[in-house]
């Protein structure tokens, strides 16, 4: 087993371990947290199935975004797709036999490849394009964007440049599922490009991009408008009643 | 055309975006409470050494309290969509007016404190130490926040401001500084029972004066009580429905509308307040305790139905909280919400036929609706989702031949505010509420030349003292807000009553079931 193996080994596992107990700790955080008073953003859907409804549509086509600016719902429906597509292509390193459905979505995961860092261009153009982008911006939203497009422009390397030997990487991840070393092949891309992935990882929970969980917490997307009808109230504003 | 001492924006033809000029209202910012002010709230007097240390526990506190603060400060990933939204940022031009820029003056200190890359990487993520140039800033920038919510309509992850902005003057208040408008008038509601501080001799005078009005100018006694016990509806409207312009017109048309009814209705000289400005400074506790009144007074004059009058705010305390503050209403008929909103009482009726209309009195007017924020974006009225857009109009299509709707990008869920809610509505903040009405009066302005359009009606006492205030400096006339009622109080049908004929209006008729 070489040295880089190992340095891989355990960067993941740590990074796995940051990101599953960082997110599970802000869910929990999140979910514990009362929300004392009903305040969904109206018209609201009055029903829980239409809250389902409604957050599908935020979560599938960033409505609210495409309400509030075209140009930032293309460059980040597209960015988000793009990575969707991505992720489904790479579950074929983490499962065997690769079902189906996977297998189909290959092609399209390199669209998505291309299609992720098109995206993550055009919203990095407007963080330097546009005086009020640019002004809320901070230096870790530049280097946010510079990851991920790395990430996408290393791995689209790897898929039209350099090849590297997806079987061992394949062996390698299957055996960190299962506590085994398999050795991770020593190309520079891929290791630059697992590197970065592995960072993405470890500062998800510690950054912005808490936003995705963030969104199903959010009160003025997932409450329900029925405030005449339900009596909504939190445990600590129940304690004042007691008083 | 209003002198002002500032420059008053111009009037575009289509909505303008300005280009960042920071620091241009870095110099606005509310008189500062007094000690004799805070305390009946609850809260410290004055600014003490040790506030950065109460500051950043209070802070702490409402992270737990609230799931909303606690996820908008995370959530935000600075896509921009919201720089644009906010009226005081279009009218201003200052960047700290994006909702974003707002928010990351309470997002930087949160960073340092309460999350690992502020504490390590400060620079990195925008982190920054509460110091009293931040807290300043807070004081001058949450309150050119107006709550309006136009911001989390469009926010990809639903960030409301109001949100952050009310957590921090929640948090401000709790460390002494306090805004003198808001924190004086709830002082006034505890001690006299409402914000303009009439107490319960005056508004009987006023309520007899109204009556002794619509008799002369009807023939018809319509009956405007006050702590009449046994009524069967408590009317609660904001205190400036009693004497200000053009409000008072509204409650006059309140008044018809439940004659032609025939149902009898009152309002309680303890809870004469439909205003809830504990809702502005972010304090659950002080807006619990003003919607507690409501209650005592419901069940002091055994009322069986709770109707709110027009009022913004007021409406979505009432609509979105009352239940929560102080619920439950099971004494009250079960056959109607509690509460309801007097366009849902007026709309029933005439749905039912019960009221009737001479449209040609409001044929001098050409009317336009503004829809009030915090009716639009955070309460409903009617059993649909969009009622209360479609209510408000359904009412002036009926009692008006005359009607436009202002540029659909400007009404509805993408309303602008009239630029004073928000707890803004006081003197020494005109020059951000002149500025802030800028992108109303520019739709407005535009149905005037294109539409010729003579009246913009509202269901909300802030936004009508603010317009009136603040269309002069656009060289616009104050009477050209009206309130919704005000055109039903015009145009409605009165029936005759068995004591029309009576000489004198004997208020006390009825004096064994007055209470005080």
């Amino acid at each position: 087993m070489s040295f880089l193996t190992g340095l891989y080994a355990f960067l993941f596992y740590f990074a796995t371990v940051v990101l599953l107990t960082g997110l599970v700790g802000k869910v929990v955080q999140y979910a514990r947290t009362p929300a004392p008073l009903k305040i969904p953003t109206t018209p609201a859907p009055i029903t829980t199935g239409g809250v389902v409804l409604r957050m599908a549509r935020e979560v599938v086509f960033f409505e609210s975004l495409f309400r509030g600016n075209k140009w930032t719902w293309i460059f980040g429906w597209v960015f988000h797709f793009g990575l969707f597509l991505v992720t489904l292509r790479h579950l074929r390193y983490f499962i065997d036999p690769v079902s189906l459905p996977i297998q189909l979505i290959q092609p399209f995961g390199i669209y998505g490849g291309i299609a992720m860092v098109l995206g993550l261009a055009g919203l990095w153009a407007r963080r330097f394009l546009v005086d009020r982008v640019r002004y809320i911006t901070a230096p870790s939203d530049h280097l946010i964007l510079a990851l991920l497009i790395l990430i996408g422009v290393s791995g689209l390397a790897m898929s039209f440049l350099v090849h590297t030997d997806v079987v061992a990487v394949k062996d390698f991840f299957r055996g960190l599922m299962v506590f085994e070393l398999h050795p991770l092949p020593a190309d520079p891309l891929l290791l630059i490009h697992l590197l970065l992935v592995a960072g993405l990882m470890i500062i998800f929970p510690y950054s912005k991009l808490l936003h995705a969980p963030g969104l199903f917490f959010s009160p003025t997307r997932n409450q329900a408008d029925n405030p005449r009808e339900k009596r909504h109230i939190a445990p600590w504003a129940e304690r004042l009643e007691q008083e | 055309m209003a002198k002002a001492n500032f420059e008053v924006p111009e009037l575009q033809q289509y909505l303008d975006v300005p280009a960042v000029t920071p620091g241009t209202m870095a110099h606005s910012s509310p008189f500062v409470s007094r000690p004799e002010f805070q305390e009946p709230l609850g809260f410290l007097g004055e600014l003490p050494d040790d506030w950065q240390a109460r500051a950043l526990a209070k802070f702490g506190e409402l992270l737990g309290k609230y799931r909303s603060l606690r996820v908008y400060l995370d959530s935000c990933v600075k896509c921009g969509s919201c720089t644009d939204k906010c009226h005081y940022f279009l009218g201003t031009k200052d960047p700290k007016n994006m909702p974003v820029g707002r928010q990351d003056l309470m997002r930087k200190v949160y960073r340092r404190y309460f999350t690992l890359a502020g504490k390590f990487f400060p620079k990195l993520v925008g982190a920054e130490d509460f110091t009293k140039e931040v807290l300043d800033d807070w004081y001058s920038y949450f309150h050119q926040c107006s709550q309006c919510r136009r911001c989390s309509v469009f926010c990809p992850y639903g960030i409301d401001t109001a949100e952050i902005s009310m957590a921090a003057r929640e948090i401000m208040d709790s460390i002494g500084l306090g805004q003198k408008y808001c924190n004086e008038i709830i002082a006034k509601v505890y001690r006299i029972g409402n914000n303009l501080g009439l107490p319960g001799p005056a508004l009987a005078d006023t309520l007899e004066g109204l009556e002794e009005d619509v008799y002369d100018d009807t023939g018809v006694r319509v009956r405007y009580t006050l702590d009449k016990k046994g009524a069967e509806i408590l009317l609660v409207t904001p205190s400036a429905d009693f004497f200000a312009e053009p409000h008072v017109d509204g409650l006059i048309g309140y008044g018809k509308v439940f004659h032609e009814a025939g149902v009898s209705w009152t309002v309680s000289s303890y809870a004469s307040e439909g205003a809830n400005f504990g809702m502005f400074i972010g304090s659950y506790e002080n807006m619990r305790r003003i919607s507690q009144r409501i209650r005592k007074a419901a069940l002091d004059l055994g009322v069986k139905r709770i109707v709110f009058g027009e009022c913004g705010h007021a409406w979505r305390v009432a609509y979105s909280f009352l239940n929560t503050l102080a619920g439950p209403w099971d004494f009250l008929d079960p056959r109607y919400p509690v509460p309801q909103h007097i366009c849902e009482f007026t709309y029933g009726l005439i749905q039912e036929g019960k009221l009737n209309f001479d449209k040609s009195q409001n044929d001098d007017k050409v009317l336009t609706f503004h829809d009030s924020c915090n009716v639009a974006r955070a309460s409903r009225m009617g059993p649909r989702p969009g009622g209360q857009f479609d209510i408000p109009r359904a009412i002036i299509r009926e009692v008006c031949n005359n009607y436009y709707d202002m540029d659909e990008e400007t009404i509805r869920d993408r309303t602008f505010c009239c630029g004073g809610g928000g707890g803004l509505l006081t003197d020494d903040l005109m020059e951000l509420r002149v500025k802030g009405a800028k992108p109303r009066v520019e739709a407005l302005n535009n149905v005037m030349v294109e539409k010729g359009v003579t009246h913009m009606a509202a269901i909300c006492a802030i936004c009508k003292s603010q317009f009136t205030k603040v269309l002069p400096f656009y060289g616009m006339d104050m009477e050209q807000i009206v309130s919704v009622h005000q055109l039903v109080s015009n145009a409605i049908v009165l029936t005759p009553g068995d004591d029309d004929e009576d000489e004198d209006i004997d208020s006390d008729a009825e004096g064994e079931d007055d209470v005080d």
